[in-house]
């Protein structure tokens, strides 16, 4: 074989758009942007058969970033509007950009159904607890008491833990990185999107203008190994600058907060993502911080028939069966009658 | 026919023991042209089976047919009750007909709420037909009877009745089955249409076909109706409660090939053809609502045709989705009614100042909010016409008839293909559920819609221009997986050519423009509006969307009386045929009778500054012709 077939190796800069980028300075969006320029090109997949779908917040700016194909859409649908894409067209390698207020508010239901179908979308939502793009409301993450333009006496709601939602949906991938963590995020990003069926990502991201240093305990160098609890499936859930600290499940089922000192490593809560039953990733997703190290990471991988494939199935399922459609035949079904010209 | 006449007959029957055959000999065939049936009772009944069987077999034996199925919102009201009253009318005919009727011929009621609620439609001087046993206290009171209107004689004078008892003898037809009691009173609606197809010369085969594919995995029900059916028959047949039966000679339609539609079948059966002989696949994203959700379970059985259907979580997913599918270069088709269409405004939205081709159906219902579901009306025009945040100019175009649903799908796919827009196409639930005679068509006398998606760049060297235009405004239909075109849409205003985003305030001026010029584009590629009647003179009527059948037999009337009463037929609502507003120059008056408060007679005079009058009636029931007749000989008088 002469002819050279193999595809172009394409680099972060072959993924970024001529757009400039109109995000505030600093903000966190910047680093998940260039992790997802560097995933990219490690896909193996054609530039032009990635596409980008948002909805609307300052998130949802984010296909205008890359160079693939890209829709910016109206608030909340992205997962509606991704799922009848990828539907349409199941060999398209599809993304979903979303925020807190667009994911979990306005587009909730959207969410909930595209994961409980395992649509076979990377769904990446930027966490940042706010509404920035109009300028700085309690979002559906927003903590019990957060102050803002809406909520000056503070927030009476209580907020949606996202985690929670998505493996109650039944979502197949499910993940937690934050902004400024590079590696991490760069990991988690690129298992998604080698995830088969619906992944999705929380990525807790600063928004540095009106919710500035909401996830400090996660970020900071000096704290976030005290804070998270770092998954890796198969291993004992460890965590601490010295890795001194562990999780148990205690008599009555509960994660429980040992010093390894006291107990066994076989004694730990061990991680892992492949159990079909959700309860386990539902437990890690309930530890949250400050009442608890929080856990960072993957926390749910699981195989199961993805909903465009199936209709992808059913579809050629049909032909192989009955035939390509023929429309004589079809015009002429049911009960037909001869009208014979009046001799 | 008298009273006296009733008496005799009723009399007759219960002593009737004389041999089948010499009663047979002795029974009058009369030919008549055209018969209005409704069959009404509970909503558990079976009557809009009976109206549908009724339908198949007179459209097979070669009548023109037209059907009216009117059913209450509720799946199983109460029973006897009056609301829950179902009713299933057809006219079939010798000769065209464009309606199911304005008055019944032969009113066919099981029960006494049915016979209250429908009693009033039935012409002086026609065939009643009542189940009587089911006239029984309980019945009578749920129907708000004081007493039995069977034991009065001045209330039913008017009419030909005949009591049957229907329950008892439908028991005694399949008693040796081992059915219930409940099973063998659910075969009643056949042994009605039995009776009904003796008095109307039909032939039941096709009913005992239908009923063999039906029931054959329960042979004791598949007998039971079977039995009911023939023992309907033989009651007419044999019994002298019935002296004179009808023949409806078959209708002289255009010679070829014919089978009965619906309206939500033939736009689902245009979709798949659009698709198929453009070659490409049909996404189709919907919700269900009354009375759309047939075209999904329509479509869902074509896959073979290429045809991936989503049923979505709601009204505003089934829209969006279908936003995602056009973008990926399918041919993208929501359906709905009022309130689906409502909320999927935003979304609809997007796909116009996106430009995507998308196919949006409403099946309109009584409104507003949830307002009749059931029943029919035209009052999403305005909905459709300029129910979106902005200014956002689209496409609108009405299907006239249950046929017709066929060809104006099609021709939604031609716009929004060959302009990339989304496109609106009205039915309502009258022509939706409404059934006739559709002449099958050669497939390869059919348009086919060109879909074009570029594989080079448009550029010169700038990179892909998702928005650089053809002499028609079009923007290029480029589509994810082409290498080198990879671009950006979204709702944001973007610039024209590059499609980058732009707030800039003259190209928002050019944009808005161009989305509105647009549509003066696919005028020039509609046809011109023909006229039916006189080209000039003292009134024209317009209508649009499934009061056509009515408007135009009520015009033909008023013209066989002398009058100068032309009529035109809107299927192009925006744009409207070029030549609509010389049209309207041609008559001294315009009448616009329309199933809503006046919407298209607003449009027509905004547009084109005409003192038209309105005819309104919200009834949730489609115009009689009378009634039509009625307000152009007002209007002429005046």
């Amino acid at each position: 074989m002469s002819a050279d077939t193999s595809l172009p190796v394409l680099t972060q800069k072959d993924f970024a758009s001529d757009q400039e980028i109109r995000w505030c300075p600093r903000c966190g969006d910047y680093s998940i942007l260039a992790q997802m320029k560097k995933v990219l090109p490690t896909l193996g997949i054609p530039r032009e058969n990635i596409v980008f779908v948002s909805g609307i917040g300052c998130s949802s700016r984010f296909p205008y970033y890359m160079s693939t194909y890209g829709m910016h859409s109206i608030h909340g649908r992205a997962p509606a509007i991704a799922t009848g894409l990828k539907v349409a067209r199941p060999e398209l390698t599809v993304f979903v950009i979303t925020g807190d207020g667009d994911a979990l508010s306005i587009g909730g239901n959207h969410l909930m159904h595209a994961l409980r179908r395992n649509v076979d979308l990377k769904i990446v939502m930027f966490n940042n607890q706010i509404y920035g793009l109009t300028k700085g409301q309690y979002s559906p993450t927003s903590p019990l008491g957060k102050k803002t333009k809406s909520t000056p006496f503070g927030s009476v709601d209580r907020p949606l833990n996202p985690l929670s939602i998505a493996i109650s949906a039944g979502a197949t991938f499910v993940a937690r990185s934050a902004d400024v963590d590079i590696k991490h995020l760069t990991s988690v990003l690129e298992r998604a999107a080698n995830h088969k069926g619906s992944a999705f990502v929380e990525v807790y991201q600063d928004c540095n203008v009106f919710n500035s240093g909401a996830f400090e305990f996660a970020t900071k160098k000096d704290q976030k190994e005290e804070n998270c609890i770092y998954l890796e499936h198969g291993k004992p859930l460890i965590y601490g600058k010295a890795r001194d600290k562990g999780v148990r499940i205690d008599g009555a089922g509960n994660p429980d907060i040992v010093t390894l000192s006291d107990v066994k490593e076989d004694d730990l809560l061990f991680h892992d993502e492949t159990i079909d039953d959700p309860t386990h990733a539902f437990r890690l997703a309930q530890m949250r911080w400050p009442d608890s190290p929080e856990p960072m990471g993957v926390f749910r991988a699981i195989e199961r028939p993805t909903y465009d494939g199936e209709v992808d199935r059913q579809y050629k399922d049909c032909i192989a069966s009955q035939g390509s459609g023929d429309l004589d035949k079809l015009f002429n079904s049911g009960d037909t009658w001869e009208v014979k010209a009046k001799s | 026919m008298s009273s006296e006449s009733r008496e005799s007959s009723e009399q007759e029957t219960a002593e009737s023991e004389t041999p089948v055959e010499s009663q047979a000999a002795s029974k009058e065939l009369q030919t008549v042209e055209s018969v209005v049936i409704r069959f009404c009772g509970d909503s558990g009944d079976g009557m809009q089976l009976a109206g549908t069987q009724f339908t198949n077999v007179s459209a097979v034996f070669g009548n023109d047919v037209s059907t009216l199925p009117d059913f209450p919102a509720e799946i199983r009201a109460p029973a006897g009750s009056l609301f829950g009253v179902s009713g299933f009318q057809l006219c079939f005919s010798s000769g065209d007909i464009y309606t199911p009727g304005d008055e019944v011929d032969t009113l066919v009621a099981m029960n006494p709420a049915a016979l209250k609620t429908n009693l009033a439609d039935l012409k002086r001087g026609g065939t009643l037909i009542v189940n009587e046993d089911a006239f029984d206290k309980s019945n009578l009171g749920k129907a708000h009877y004081d007493s039995n209107p069977l034991d009065d004689e001045s209330e039913l004078a008017a009419y030909r009745v005949h009591k049957v008892p229907m329950t008892r003898l439908t028991r005694d037809a399949v008693e040796g089955l081992g059915l219930s009691v409940r099973e063998a009173d659910r075969c009643k609606n056949f042994f009605a249409l039995g009776l009904v197809y003796w008095l109307y010369e039909r032939d039941s085969k096709p009913t005992e076909e239908w009923v063999k594919s039906k029931f054959g995995k329960y042979p004791s029900v598949l007998e039971a109706n079977l039995r009911a059916l023939k023992a309907g028959y033989n009651f007419g047949f044999s019994t002298e409660q019935f002296t004179v039966h009808y023949e409806v000679p078959a209708a002289q339609l255009q010679p070829g090939k014919y089978r009965k539609v619906t309206g939500n079948e033939a736009v689902a059966m245009g979709l798949v053809t659009a698709a198929k002989l453009a070659d490409t696949e049909l996404f189709y994203g919907g919700y269900p609502i009354t009375p759309a959700s047939d075209i999904l379970h329509e479509l869902s059985k074509l896959k073979r045709f290429g045809v991936r259907t989503f049923q979505a979580e709601d009204e505003i997913a089934a829209i969006t989705s279908v936003v995602g599918a056009a973008f990926g270069g399918a041919l993208a088709v929501t359906a709905s009614s009022g309130p689906g269409i409502a909320l999927k405004g935003e979304g609809i939205g997007l796909g116009v100042i996106m430009e995507l081709p998308m196919v949006i159906v409403d099946v309109q219902r009584g409104g507003p909010s949830t307002g009749l579901p059931t029943k029919t009306e035209q009052s999403d025009l305005f909905l459709t016409y300029f129910g979106r945040n902005g200014d956002c100019p689209m496409p609108l175009i009405a299907a006239r008839s249950p046929a017709d649903c066929f060809a104006m799908a099609q021709e939604a796919v031609r716009i929004a293909v060959e302009f990339m827009t989304p496109v609106f196409l009205l039915t309502d639930g009258y022509i939706a559920n409404g059934a006739e005679p559709w002449k099958i068509p050669e497939v390869d006398g059919l348009y086919r819609v060109k879909v074009r998606h570029p594989k080079e760049s448009n550029g010169n060297g700038d990179g892909f221009q998702p928005y650089l235009r053809d002499e028609n405004l079009v923007r290029p239909w480029a589509i994810p997986g082409t290498p080198g075109l990879e671009h950006r849409l979204g709702g944001l205003e973007k610039s024209d050519g590059s499609g980058n985003v732009s707030y800039d305030p003259d190209n928002h001026q050019l944009m808005t423009q161009i989305r509105s010029q647009k549509l003066e584009k696919i005028a020039e590629s509609i046809p011109d509006q023909e006229v039916d009647g006189p080209e000039s003179g003292d009134l024209l009527v317009i209508s649009w969307g499934g009061t056509y059948g009515a408007v135009k037999s009520a015009c033909a009337a008023s013209r066989r009386q002398g009058k100068s009463v032309a009529h035109c037929h809107l299927q192009y609502i925006h744009p409207f045929p070029k030549n609509l507003g010389e049209i309207l120059s041609r008559y001294k008056k315009v009448l616009i009778p329309e199933l809503n408060s006046g919407q298209l007679w607003i449009i027509i005079r905004a547009h084109f500054l005409v003192d038209a009058v309105s005819m309104s009636k919200v009834k949730g029931k489609p115009f009689l012709i009378g009634e039509l007749c009625s307000k152009i000989d007002e209007l002429l008088e005046d």
